[in-house]
């Protein structure tokens, strides 16, 4: 039996193997001692025809329950135009490679260059290199690179505040890497500037890394902090979400040197945590020292302009063990969904975002404390996401919410509880949540108009 | 394939809007955050409608040569075919709106696709446990010396710093090993293009934590001495990290497990048939034996054995965490497609047809190409440069930069060039099992062609190419003075 | 055939050194640049940095390669020559002409390893 993958005819396979000079297949593999060619039945299914594979992946996705996320915490729920999907299943850029070959790879190196424009004016810095894998492993790789920009310290703070995912990703890569970490607990919800300020004094500090909005979505104020860093030697690298700077003071305007974070907020879906988009960007000082790829303007024989992968020097194929970093790609296929989301939106589309979601978020803040079953934790300024002290124990009202069709009240320790809302949610939705919860724990009816 | 000039910026008309979004109906806008903690000044997007944006990506998408376009010869790139039924199955409904922290009974699907792909990928490979969760090969890379680590420290073993990694290795392995804190001990290659095994054992001691190795390696030789230097290795205390790099070539017929390997990724991107979207997003899940299974990285999916039922788990002797979630499930769920659409029969043809192509191509090539290692190769083989080249007429003489870029103006993709570092004029081959006898032909025939014309009219080769979109790029006017974001002059 | 220019003092790893009196000027020679291909960017240590012989201060880097700058000398960064960061081919025009750094010397008797010119001469024929 043929198989739709494989062109090869029998005449096709003879011939090659005539003028390969071999008599059958077998001395394809020849090289290979005998006892080492594996005999025996691999345990993957039967093969399947495309109809066949449909049916087992419906069969897969009805066991799946679909819910209503009112849930961030590093994945978020925002909504993804139909222009995105249209333009990234053009095969030109999803089935070429890496694009080493400039002469036939202008656009992934046009959408990229626009991508870096794009991360640089977000996030008020001079430059962006071409995306990485995820947020967390940004934020490693910017704690590496602070090191490695500082040269001979290797110690670097970081604020309790930041996502517990992204704080156990750091200290893996810092584990291994030899670098000392100094976690700060958060204070009152917020990181805790005066600690830091204490440690960076003692001079041994390389870097401090907080996250511009954090765990509890409370949005960071960095006074002063950006002085206190660069007056000990040290630098400044803030975790971002890139949607949210177009309303909120940027990184760039806070004093930072390097921001890193998740670019999934920019129409990537939840796709259960990926593929996301890592990011860093960087001031100029620092570009040479910034790991991942990075595109260039320049122009060609004829004099055209051009894009090409520019600052090779600093990676793996050319440094090897003396590379910024071992990583050798980017996710180049989710920059362009950024690239094409930030496109249509615009700077008044993703204003737009934020409004919804801040008027969403805080509708909702306001009415579960409405239903009396809620007390504010920390009563800072939030964006889209708040925590709340919750008087009812944390697993029964996950339950309660899991029971209406809703992922929400994600635990924060003790009795705390985040919510988040995007402009995917709804007036409908979020009553929805306040009077489960009122009527089942509380007073229906406090929970039905909110306050 | 044809030039357009714009960046996006370029359409931007102050007023112009390309988004759908509904009015705010809430009470509250975001400009009720306290001014210190609000941005000063818009941030510089473009302001474009939506057919502008179409089209002008579908213009840029006109300059980019895909697997779809045509021939890939990508060495240790594995460019193959990427089936459409895995792209619509990654986006079936019931998987993209999943928010990653859900309670995992109302994921059982999608954690049904991760238990069930990493035993596949298991038995594939003879180990005994895969995660899913490194987002590239690098990633697996340093995952998988993470755990090589981490097996040392947890027997106190705490002397093991160092990291074998032979001359010919891809250039990610000594730059994965220093971001993992390992030194990295380069071994020698023999004169047949192999890991010269006297000069690995003299370097075998109580402080090297292990070697890593592609096999074949990046020569497209088959390592014969694998299981020698797999004994020789273990004796020392050392473990051996297997590179999937180069694993198409082994597909359905050798297992690094049965090679002796205790560590392995593989690239779902290359061997799984995945898209590399330009550059990713990728896949590089890590296998382990059953001695090293419990360092892991977290979080992972495990199944009840009473209930069948699927829960995510910490483990908490994980050599760590090295993913905000698990990994690129999107991808993830092509290469489930893909071995779905294989099954146990046709998997058992990637290797072999793989190989098939790659000798086909070299022993039609080689007497106008020089072959420094004449032997068998697997899926990929390494040319130093044309035979005739013009040598020491520095007006004539033609390199492997230009063969690799005449290359283009025939309509086929360039090899893998000056890699990998043994050779001066590496032109390093790759097809795979996808490519038919005739697509085969005529890269050969193009390939003679420009031996033809190095001889003839060498400028053709040296001005090439000319029949794409731009032509040789001005890179060292680009890294002198960096031009990396666009900028409006502004009046 | 590189050029060696007669009264400098030479490295194994292909930098040049003028003493000074206490100061030793460090560039890099035409072997080296030759080699390198066009030169994109150079990376220098800050004034005041301690250097230590036989130890990286630094880079040079082409499109397609990089290689650590080793010092000749230990001392201290006394000047570093700005210039370069403009205009990194400066190295490729005129090797000899264009200094790196200048470093004052915490023990000048370490430049008695180095080769002089018809020392590093043979070192390149041998290395051919």
């Amino acid at each position: 039996m043929g198989f739709a993958y494989f062109p090869h005819t029998g005449e096709d396979i003879r011939a090659m193997l005539e003028r390969i000079g071999l008599g059958s297949m077998d001395g394809l593999y020849a090289d290979v001692p005998a006892d080492m060619l594996f005999n025996g039945e691999f345990e993957i299914p039967d093969a399947m025809s495309e109809m066949e594979v449909r049916r087992r992946f419906k069969e897969l996705s009805s066991m799946n329950t679909q819910l209503v996320v009112f849930c961030g915490s590093g994945a978020y729920d925002h909504y993804s135009p139909s222009v995105i999907k249209s333009v990234i299943s053009r095969s030109e850029f999803l089935t070429s490679y890496t694009p080493y070959q400039a002469e036939v790879s202008q656009g992934t190196l046009r959408y990229i260059f626009e991508f870096q424009t794009m991360m640089a004016g977000l996030t008020g810095m001079d430059c962006s290199n071409a995306s990485m894998y995820d947020g967390p492993t940004s934020a490693a790789e910017a704690v590496m690179m602070a090191v490695n920009c500082t040269k001979k310290k290797r110690r670097i703070l970081l604020s309790g505040t930041l996502l517990p995912q992204v704080l156990k990703v750091v200290a893996t890569y810092c584990h291994y890497h030899g670098i000392t970490l100094t976690e700060i607990p958060p204070k009152d919800g917020v990181s805790d500037m005066e600690t830091m300020e204490k440690e960076l004094s003692s001079g041994d500090v390389a870097g401090v890394l907080l996250p511009g909005i954090n765990r509890f979505g409370i949005i960071e104020d960095m006074t002063g902090l950006a002085d206190a860093v660069h007056a000990s030697k040290a630098l400044l690298a803030v975790y971002s979400d890139p949607s949210s700077l177009a309303v909120i003071r940027t990184p760039g305007e806070w004093g930072a040197d390097i921001v890193c974070g998740d670019a999934q907020t920019l129409g990537i879906p939840l796709n259960f945590g990926g593929p996301y988009l890592g990011f860093l960007c960087c001031r100029q000082d620092y570009v040479r020292r910034m790991p991942g790829r990075i595109v260039g303007e320049t122009s060609d024989a004829d004099g055209r302009r051009c894009h090409v992968l520019t600052l090779q020097a600093r990676e793996q194929h050319i440094r090897r063990e003396k590379a910024t970093s071992n990583i050798c790609s980017n996710q180049s296929l989710m920059a362009l969904y950024a690239t094409v989301y930030l496109s249509l939106m615009g700077p008044q589309g993703l204003k737009r975002v934020n409004d919804l979601c801040y008027g969403g978020a805080h509708y909702l803040h306001s009415g579960l404390l409405g239903t009396g079953l809620f007390t504010e934790a920390f009563d800072k300024p939030f964006l889209k996401e708040f925590v709340l002290k919750s008087k009812i124990p944390v697993e029964q009202l996950q339950k309660t919410l899991l029971d209406a069709g809703i992922f929400g009240a994600l635990s924060c320790g003790g009795d705390l509880v985040s919510f988040c809302v995007t402009e995917n949610r709804t007036k409908e939705e979020i009553d929805r949540l306040v009077s489960a919860v009122s009527c089942r724990h509380g007073d229906c009816r406090r929970g039905i108009d909110g306050n | 394939m044809k030039y357009y000039d714009k960046l996006i910026f370029e359409l931007s008309e102050e007023g112009r809007i390309g988004f759908s979004l509904p009015d705010n109906p809430w009470a509250d806008s975001s400009d009720r955050i306290p001014a210190g903690l609000r941005r000063s000044v818009p941030p510089e997007l473009p302001q474009v409608s939506e057919p502008d944006v179409v089209r002008h990506y579908v213009n840029l998408s006109a300059m980019n040569f895909g697997v779809d376009t045509g021939f890939y010869p990508l060495g240790s790139c594995t460019m193959k075919y990427n089936p459409k039924i895995d792209e619509e199955m990654s986006e079936y409904p019931g998987f993209s709106g999943i928010h990653p922290l859900q309670p995992a009974e109302t994921v059982q699907g999608t954690l049904r696709i991760y238990h069930e792909l990493a035993g596949w990928l298991s038995s594939l490979t003879g180990m005994s446990a895969f995660t899913l969760n490194p987002f590239a090969g690098a990633h697996g890379e340093l995952t998988g010396l993470m755990i090589m680590r981490a097996f040392h420290i947890s027997r106190g073993d705490l002397k093991r710093t160092k990291v074998i990694v032979p001359d010919s290795a891809h250039g990610t392995n000594p730059a994965s090993a220093a971001v993992c804190g390992l030194e990295v001990v380069q071994v020698r290659s023999t004169a047949e293009g192999l890991v010269d095994t006297d000069d690995l054992k003299s370097k075998l001691d109580d402080t090297v934590a292990g070697i890593m190795m592609t096999n074949p390696n990046t020569l497209g030789l088959f390592e014969k001495e694998i299981r020698q230097i797999c004994d020789a290795v273990h004796e020392a205390g050392g473990l051996l990290y297997y590179d999937g790099a180069n694993m198409n070539a082994l597909l359905g017929k050798v297992r690094p497990g049965d090679m002796g390997f205790d560590i392995m990724h593989l690239n779902l991107h290359k061997t799984f048939s995945t898209p590399h979207g330009g550059g990713g997003p990728g896949s590089g899940p890590v296998g382990v034996t059953q001695r090293l299974k419990h360092l892991l990285p977290s979080p992972s999916v495990v199944k009840s054995p009473e209930t069948g039922r699927f829960a995510i788990a910490d483990n908490p002797e994980a050599a760590g965490r090295i993913s905000g979630f698990m990994g690129n499930f999107g991808v993830l769920m092509k290469a489930y497609a893909y071995i779905l659409m294989l099954g146990k029969q046709n998997v058992r043809k990637v290797g072999p047809y793989s190989v098939l192509a790659a000798n086909y191509i070299k022993e039609s090539l080689k007497d106008k190409y020089r072959l420094p290692i004449p032997s068998l190769c697997k899926h990929e083989f390494v040319f130093d440069g044309l035979i005739e080249a013009n040598a020491g007429d520095p007006a004539r003489e033609v390199t492997t930069l230009d063969v690799a870029k005449r290359l283009l103006d025939y309509g086929f993709h360039a090899p893998t060039i000056y890699f990998p570092l043994l050779f001066h004029q590496s032109i390093m081959i790759e097809p795979t099992e996808t490519e038919s006898k005739e697509t085969l032909d005529a890269f050969i025939q193009a390939m003679r062609t420009i031996a033809s014309e190095a001889v003839t009219e060498p400028d053709l080769l040296k001005n090439a190419p000319r029949n794409t979109p731009v032509r040789r790029p001005d890179e060292t006017g680009a890294a002198t003075r960096p031009k990396l974001v666009y900028r409006q002059d502004k009046p | 055939m590189s050029k060696i220019v007669e009264g400098l003092l030479y490295s194994g790893s292909h930098e040049w050194v003028m003493v000074e009196g206490e100061t030793a000027v460090i560039g890099i020679t035409d072997f080296a640049q030759k080699s390198m291909g066009n030169i994109v960017y150079v990376d220098m240590p800050d004034e005041d940095d301690e250097v230590t012989k036989d130890e990286e201060f630094g880079a040079v880097e082409s499109v397609k390669a990089a290689s650590d700058l080793y010092s000749p000398v230990s001392g201290t960064v006394a000047a570093r020559n700005e210039a370069l960061e403009d205009e990194p081919g400066l190295l490729n025009s005129d090797p000899y002409a264009n200094w790196i750094i200048k470093v004052k010397m915490s023990d000048p008797s370490e430049t008695a390893s180095l080769m002089d010119a018809a020392g590093y001469g043979e070192f390149l024929d041998k290395q051919a």
